[in-house]
């Protein structure tokens, strides 16, 4: 063994480390890849290796090539083993790596629980440290539920460096287990007057994490934070603090007349620039929040939008983007006071560093008004043009949108103007807002009625030149406008000055290339626009035309009909059929054009987003109830198809209005008349050019009429918008002109002076009416619509599971859950009575790194299913405790745990699942009145002890080794043996290997204490625990974990559990009590009721088994009777149950039987024929020793007694014979142990 | 809360990255590279703060960032941190690590990443600020490398 040491440390020297690594890369710049791929192998190698060092040496360097980009994640199992190292150098570096590449799903998290534990403990306090720095990174809703209480006592460690971490952490913790949050908090307010600055700030930090999502829940720590304010000189405090005022003070305006004082008086005095801006922040936040009530503010928000003027003029860039930041916050409640530095926010919009442009954008939301929407926009427009990033164009783009469409398009003036910046937006190659521009248009279109005929001429172009668009055809692209162009030009076709050119555009092969969705919508339109043609042409004397125009849609539709798109198919394939027919009465001169504009007639009219939301269910209509018999599920699939046709929304209903109001046709004459007067670069159309079609370059110049012109309309630097722009400007002024004629006219009829101010100052926004007499149309809602404004909180938000009431006195059943070995520890708190459900959830499943893949998969699944049936129970669990804890105050000494049988869910118990599984879950499992084999969870310590035999030399600290909660079938006839042994396999775990072998059968260490006709009890081997102040030699404690089981009809109540004492062993009972005194088993039990009480035992020597008798006494009432009775036992303390499992490395095995102090004995076992892993797993588990190292036939075993003897194995097998070497440091008590495995073997 | 730290140099090769919301390995590294690419193409004298990364985070968050002769230190944060704070205490972070490598250089945080990470979990933990006390941190580290050493130096004197 020394020689391997000795051997390990030679490896080392040749092995790489990570210098070596790093220069090795930086060497191999041609083949990087090449060379890391031959590293990995070699790491690979490392890990197989024994020694430690060699090992944390390749972790860290897997750390490294994590940074690179490698998954690591194959090594998880080895970083495992380099955390529980005991060397604090060893286990930072696995720490490390495990925070850089652990996630929720790494499924070895499951197997450090108990490590993390034992370091959160460690007398070291950079042990405890690096754990929680690990922790924080990695923590999982397991983990967190586990090591809540273990956290929440760190937060009163002696070390503020300890302290602060805990502290911290705890935010992590209440995210993963919410759960954690009441009974953590008083103790985490408590921090928050620590005398440490640093936990000070911990605290702080973590209840404004906490309170910035759930502010109102924070509202009574305000007087506590003013307090903190006021007196603390640390400015990370100060700033949190002040950003959490931030976010109360709307919630409670008194609050934020308080604050102004003391944040002015900041203001003056700090020299720190960030504690400066977030007091000017919350001041913000604090006027905004009052002036909601008080009108008289506005001063003060003019001081502070002062402030923010001179941050925004300062020459740091940084000050200039909060200032603009801080602005913005402003511009929500108070947008005059912004407005006024229009001339400072469009001048950042030339700034050249994005970030500043990008908040200057966002300021101009507000700024915008009738009188200088057209100017702001324009200006966008020359940066859209400009912008050379694809986000801050597309970011500008939904700008102009959002500023233009606000408040229902409220400072539009001009809906051509408006029109024609869409159309030109649509120039922007790449963009990813297609769909927005598209929606816009159509929105534009339905509700503004006036600006239709425009628009259609506008769109009839764009599908003219859709080429043009048909670049791009990804999803959202720009080509999304022709799905609102086509669908316009249907709808308004009458608009349309030439539909025949319109339809056959819409016709062209090149369509077919477009996604289906606008196939859909130019199929259907083609149709309208087919219906509007026949109308103009069937009023014609030559019949021929409509005949023609019957013949292109039969030409060009068989395109469609073959289209995949199945929309697209149907849709054409109809209309085929339709215009087939319509061609046949056309050829019989029968007049059809009526008929078939009456399939499209209609009005249409925006219907609200949320109107469907609104409907108010009408009473009497259950919408949860089923109609019909609910199907089988398998049926479920056929659902999904719906989604796809959902998103292309057929549209029917046509409205036809062919009314064309003659005002609002005289008055669209009149600005084009205007509009060409004005505009010297257009040419007037001759009345044959109608036809002529113009093969434009660019969309940019489309034009309102079609001109027989090859000079192109577009004038450079002079976009289609300027003209409008211009037009408008015109408008005004002459609006103006007449104004001013009708005041002086007023004015020389009164003479008065008042008229004077109003025509001198500027043009108010009221001044300006809008070209178009707009008429909105608003968003239709159903009738009685519910005025709720329900909000659209993401359900998955965690931070939703943390808006949970602090003020409320803590209810014992929301303790955090504590492992129910540390309840019996801590005898005189039994209020920390604990959650031994929290291990049982917790135990990990044996599985190491090299596990089949298969495997993991069954048994996450598995987990899932018995999470949540543990759930259940867990729940159960934590009513139970309460009245538990009210009727138990005198008797601490006893723990119970309920274990309802009769309640328990069959299914843990379901064929499907393997033994094993429904061990793990150590749910309760339904009594089976039959000689089955008892069935309990073999997994959990098995896994502490695989888990532990990695773990550390740590032989001079206490183990705690958890027991859980325990059930077994009934073995009726079963009698005072303390192990049950079943016949069947096991599978046998050694240090990261695993054979593939056949599955272990489920063992248990319960047993048959006595029983009678009215009552049962089993008691489990009696598990060892130490004391928790860890004195070996006084402190031992025994607790026996003892199920009552009532197998009468009758009630079995006032229960009494009492043991005559030996001279060795004592029953620990409460203070103030004889020594002959019974302790009342704190439950009753109803009939078939089984429940688990546990009780601690004092131990002195542990060299000899023990027996102790003892007697339980109850009263069986039933209706008419109740009848003391008493029932004798027998308790057999086994040497074998003063061990506890404790891991142990080959190095410091080997020193140890080196060091000559243990004595040797040694037993021969004949006629076992079990392989040789089971035998392993056997002794492990009753036994509980852990395997060191095995080699073939032959393993060594360690474990250590609880008053710190070392007991170590050497078992060897062949054939049937199994010799066990054994050598311990007190001979007496490794004689019994050996009897003791003896006589479990011959029973097998 | 701080969702990410990286620190790259001027042709964007990681020197750390530190994420404290899981991301898988791809994820990290088109990160880093949105990142790189963000942050690359502005000049000096612009401002320190940047959002629009897509990858990571969404509205609330921005990149915090300041460049140090070849090497960006930036940070991902969201909206509860100060942004002027932040940008002190990655000052903070690298002056510790000025005074824990004696005039810390690019190379430095090439060879002994373990370090860095080491000196980083002084300063934040779990996405949020720890301590921000300069001589509190360097006397953590010192501490902890001195275990370091001695536990060292007894597998040799043990040999």
């Amino acid at each position: 063994m020394a020689l391997k040491i000795v051997k390990g440390s030679i490896d080392r020297m040749f092995d790489k480390n990570l210098q070596d690594l790093v220069r090795g890369i930086r060497n191999h710049k041609e083949d990087e890849a090449k060379y890391i791929s031959t590293c990995i192998d070699e790491i690979k190698q490392e890990l197989k290796q024994d020694n430690i060092a060699v090992k944390a040496n390749a972790v860290c360097k897997l750390t490294y090539l994590q940074m690179l980009g490698y998954d690591v994640s194959w090594a998880a199992f080895n970083i495992v083993e380099v955390m529980s190292s005991s060397k604090f150098t060893y286990k930072r570096i696995g720490y490390l790596a495990a925070s850089q590449c652990f996630h929720e799903s790494t499924d070895v998290i499951m197997l450090t629980t108990n490590q993390i534990r034992k370091d959160l403990s460690s007398p070291n306090q950079y042990d405890t440290g690096v754990a929680l720095t690990g922790l924080s990174c990695f923590v999982t809703p397991d983990l967190a539920r586990d090591l809540a209480n273990d956290i929440m006592t760190l937060m009163s460690h002696t070390k503020p460096y300890i302290r602060k971490k805990a502290v911290l952490i705890m935010y992590k913790v209440f995210l993963k287990y919410p759960e954690s949050l009441r009974p953590a908090f008083p103790r985490l307010k408590e921090k928050l007057e620590d005398p440490d600055p640093g936990v000070q700030s911990a605290a702080v930090n973590v209840i404004c994490e906490l309170a910035r999502r759930n502010p109102k829940n924070y509202l009574s720590l305000a007087p506590l934070f003013f307090k903190l304010m006021t007196s603390s000189t640390n400015n990370w405090v100060l700033i949190k603090i002040i950003k959490l005022f931030g976010a109360l003070t709307p919630l409670e305006p008194r609050l934020g007349k308080k604050l102004i004082e003391p944040l002015t008086n900041l203001i003056h005095s700090t020299s720190a620039m960030s504690l400066l801006y977030e007091c000017v922040n919350t001041v913000i936040a604090v006027l905004i929040s009052l002036s909601s009530g008080m009108p008289n503010h506005s001063a003060s928000i003019q001081l502070c939008v002062q402030k923010l003027r001179i941050l925004i003029e300062d020459s740091d860039q940084n000050l200039k983007y909060l200032g603009l930041l801080a602005m913005s916050k402003i511009l929500k409640t108070h947008p005059k006071s912004v407005q006024s530095h229009k001339d400072l926010i469009l001048q950042c919009l030339d700034d050249k560093d994005e970030s500043i442009r990008l908040r200057a954008l966002d300021l101009l939301y507000g700024m915008v008004s009738k009188k200088n929407l057209m100017e702001i926009v324009k200006k966008l427009m020359l940066h859209v043009d400009k912008a050379e990033g694809t986000t801050y164009r597309d970011e500008l783009l939904t700008k102009i949108i959002d500023i233009c469409s606000q408040s229902n398009y409220q400072y539009i003036t001009n809906f051509e103007w408006y029109i024609s910046i869409l159309v030109e937006l649509t120039r922007l190659e790449g963009t990813r807002h297609g769909h927005l521009i598209a929606s816009q248009m159509l929105d534009v279109a339905i509700r503004v009625k006036a600006i239709r005929a425009f628009a259609v001429a506008q769109m009839a172009t764009l599908l003219d030149n859709a080429h043009l668009l048909t670049g791009n055809m990804q999803r959202n692209g720009i080509c999304e406008v022709l799905y609102a162009a086509a669908w316009i030009c249907g709808e308004f076709s009458e608009h349309l000055e030439n539909p025949i050119q319109t339809l056959e555009a819409m016709l062209r092969p090149k369509v077919a290339t477009l996604p289906g969705h606008i196939q859909a919508v130019y199929v259907q339109n083609a149709a309208k626009l087919f219906a509007t043609v026949l109308k103009g042409q069937e009023g014609n004397t030559d019949s021929t035309a409509a005949q023609e125009t019957s013949q292109l849609m039969i030409d060009r539709l068989p395109l469609f009909v073959q289209s995949a798109n199945l929309e697209v198919q149907e849709r054409a394939s109809c209309i085929l059929q339709l215009v087939k027919y319509i061609q046949k009465l056309q050829q019989k001169d029968v007049e059809v054009a009526e008929e078939v504009s009456a399939l499209f007639a209609g009005e249409l009219n925006p219907v609200a987003p949320k109107a469907q939301k609104k409907v108010p269910v009408p009473e009497g209509l259950d919408l949860d109830a089923w109609i019909n018999e609910p199907p089988s599920e398998s049926e479920s699939e056929d659902e999904q198809p719906k989604a796809i046709f959902a998103k292309e929304e057929p549209k029917h209903s046509r409205p036809r209005h062919t009314e064309v109001d003659e005002k609002e046709l005289a008055r669209r004459r009149e600005a084009r008349k205007q509009e060409q007067a004005n505009n010297p670069f257009y040419i007037k159309a001759s009345p044959s050019s109608q036809k002529v079609y113009q093969d434009t370059p660019g969309v940019e110049h489309i034009p309102v009429v079609q001109i027989d012109l090859s000079v192109p309309l577009k004038v450079p630097g002079m976009p289609m918008s300027d003209q409008y722009v211009k037009l408008e400007e015109e408008r005004r002024q002459k609006e103006r002109a007449e104004k001013k004629k009708k005041e002086k006219k007023k004015r020389k009829e009164k003479r008065s002076g008042r008229g004077k101010k109003q025509d001198s100052g500027p043009e108010s926004e009221e001044d300006i009416t809008p070209a178009h007499m707009v008429d909105i149309v608003t968003e239709e809602m159903p009738e009685n619509a519910l005025p709720s404004d329900d909000d659209d909180k993401d359900p998955n938000d965690p931070h939703k599971a943390l808006d949970i009431d602090l003020d409320k006195p803590l209810a014992d059943s929301e303790k955090l859950p504590v492992r129910s070995h540390r309840a019996a520890e801590s005898l005189k708190s039994p209020a920390e009575d604990g959650d031994v459900e929290s291990a049982a959830i917790h135990a990990p499943k044996k599985k190491n790194g090299k596990e089949k893949r298969e495997k993991k998969k069954d048994k996450d699944s598995d987990r899932k299913k018995s999470k949540e049936e543990k759930k259940k129970k867990k729940h159960k669990h934590e009513e139970k405790e309460e009245d538990l804890l009210g009727g138990q105050a005198e008797e601490p000494a006893v723990q119970s745990e309920e274990t309802n049988e009769v309640a328990a869910p069959p299914t843990s118990t379901s064929a499907e699942e393997a033994p094993t599984v429904a061990a793990a879950e150590a749910a309760p499992v339904p009594k089976v009145a039959s000689g089955t084999a008892p069935n309990s969870e073999p997994d959990e310590p098995k896994d502490t002890e695989m888990e532990e035999t990695k773990s550390s030399k740590h032989k001079k600290k206490k183990q705690k080794k958890e027991k859980e909660e325990k059930e077994k079938k009934k073995k009726k006839k079963h009698h005072h043996h303390h192990h049950h042994s079943d016949g069947g396999g096991e599978e046998s775990v050694q240090n990261g290997t695993v054979e593939d072998e056949e599955p272990l059968p489920p063992m248990s260490n319960y047993c048959l204490l006595a029983e009678n006709s009215y009552i049962k009890m089993m008691m489990e081997d009696a598990d060892q625990v130490c004391d928790i102040q860890g004195n070996l030699q006084d402190g031992s404690q025994v607790v026996v974990s003892v199920i009552f089981e009532n197998k009468c009809d009758s009630f079995l109540k006032s229960m009494e559990f009492n043991v005559l004492d030996s001279l060795n062993s004592k029953l620990q009972r409460p203070e103030g009590s004889g020594p002959h005194d019974g302790l009342t088993v704190p439950f009753q039990l109803p009939p078939g009721v089984s429940n688990e009480a546990r009780f601690v035992f004092t131990v002195q020597s542990i060299v000899m088994p023990q027996k102790l008798k003892g007697t339980l006494t109850f009263i069986v009432k039933n209706e008419d009777s109740s009848t003391h009775e008493k029932l004798d036992f027998k308790l057999h303390f086994t040497c074998t149950s003063y061990l506890i499992t404790t891991p142990c490395y080959s190095d410091a095995f080997a020193k140890l039987l080196e060091s000559g102090d243990l004595k040797g004995s040694s037993v021969r076992l004949e006629g076992v024929n079990m392989p040789f892993h089971h035998l392993l797993a056997r002794i492990c588990f009753h036994h509980h020793f852990s395997v060191v190292e095995r080699i073939d036939s032959c393993a060594s075993m360690y474990s250590r007694s609880i008053q710190g003897h070392h007991v170590c194995l050497l078992v060897k097998t062949s054939g049937q014979t199994v010799s066990i070497d054994a050598k311990c440091d007190e001979p007496t008590l490794l004689g019994n142990v050996l009897d003791e495995i003896k006589q479990t073997f011959s029973q097998c | 809360m701080i969702k990410a730290i990286l620190i790259f140099n001027n042709h964007g090769k990681p020197r750390l990255i530190r994420f404290y919301q899981y991301f898988a390995e791809d994820m990290q590294q088109q990160i880093i590279r949105e990142t790189f690419h963000l942050v690359s193409k502005r000049d000096d004298n612009v401002c320190n703060f940047l959002e629009g990364g897509s990858l990571i985070g969404g509205s609330d968050y921005k990149l915090i960032y300041r460049h140090y002769a070849t090497l960006y230190f930036v940070f991902c944060v969201d909206s509860s941190e100060s942004e002027l704070g932040i940008l002190d205490l990655i000052q903070v972070f690298v002056e510790t690590l000025d005074k824990c490598f004696e005039n810390v250089c690019e190379l430095d945080l090439i060879f002994h990443m373990d370090k860095v990470h080491y000196i980083l979990q002084e300063v934040v933990m779990g996405g949020m600020v720890l301590e921000t006390n300069m001589n509190e941190i360097v006397a953590q580290v010192e501490v902890q490398n001195r275990m370091e050493k001695s536990e060292v130096s007894d597998v040799k004197q043990g040999l």
